[in-house]
């Protein structure tokens, strides 16, 4: 399966700018589908980011993040070409992980 | 999920300390230090996330009030067509940034999203919403074991339920 992380982090001279694009449904648990059920919650609840062996963003999530949730942010300390691991994990205990180079 | 080797190493060992202690010493874990632990580990705050009232959830994620300050920037659409997808940014000028949070006064939880940033990640965050109805949302940004807050009014033609 493809992966449901979509990244870009370009470098910049010391800052890399990073941009996330992730496939999920983020459901509230509070919106009921066509027959009137109500759809239980499924949301991620913490995205992290990590560049040589070192946390440099983590997100805490709730259900007011969007389906198909976009981050953006920038960290130092990184060059052209280290790797950048991402991952999350959703309040049903899925989870996925990618890796992306930086550019 | 949780990292031996934090980026404050120091930080996190007298917050833990302080949490445990609160721990022996109350058998009822009182709101302040649970979220002092909460802040100090690596966990999912889900107690903050699962509060409905705003400054409720504040203080579950903090253990204490934020106060507005101009050096934190809120990047937020004054209209917003579709509640369900609204873009929100944040930046600030404030140094030893620790935090970032996005609260969202309307929406059935307060909570909605809580960034962490470690030494040499830029105080900076973008991400989408979603947006009940018209609200204010309100920005904290953790900086120098202070909070500092910025809030505006995001009117919401079509609520954001629907994801």
């Amino acid at each position: 399966m493809a992966s449901s992380i979509r990244v870009r982090a370009t470098a910049n001279g010391d800052i890399t700018e990073v941009q996330a694009l992730i496939q999920h449904p983020m459901d509230t648990g509070l919106v009921k589908d066509s027959k009137g059920e109500v759809i239980p919650a499924h949301f991620i609840q913490q995205l992290k980011f990590e560049c040589n062996g070192k946390d440099v963003f983590v997100a805490d999530w709730g259900t007011a993040v969007s389906k198909d949730p976009y981050v953006k942010f920038s960290f130092k300390g990184a060059k052209k070409g280290d790797e950048l691991k991402i991952s999350w994990t959703d309040n049903k205990g899925g989870s996925d992980t990618t890796t992306a180079k930086i550019a | 999920m949780t990292t031996t080797t934090g980026p404050h190493p120091t930080r996190r060992l007298i917050l833990q300390g302080a949490a445990s202690v609160a721990l022996l010493g109350l058998g009822n874990l009182p709101f302040g230090a649970m979220s002092a632990l909460a802040a100090a580990n690596d966990k999912y705050p889900d107690e903050a996330f699962k509060l409905k009232n705003e400054a409720d959830a504040i203080k579950a994620l903090y253990g204490k009030a934020a106060e507005p300050s101009d050096k934190v920037k809120l990047d937020a659409p004054e209209i917003a067509e579709n509640g369900g997808v609204v873009p929100i940014s944040v930046t600030t000028t404030l140094d030893k940034v620790a935090s970032i949070s996005f609260f969202v006064a309307e929406n059935p939880f307060a909570l909605a999203a809580s960034y962490r940033i470690p030494d040499g990640t830029i105080p900076s965050v973008a991400n989408r919403l979603k947006m009940a109805k018209t609200t204010n949302v309100t920005a904290i940004v953790e900086a120098d074991g202070k909070l500092y807050s910025a809030t505006k009014e995001v009117k919401v033609t079509v609520g954001g339920c629907g994801g």
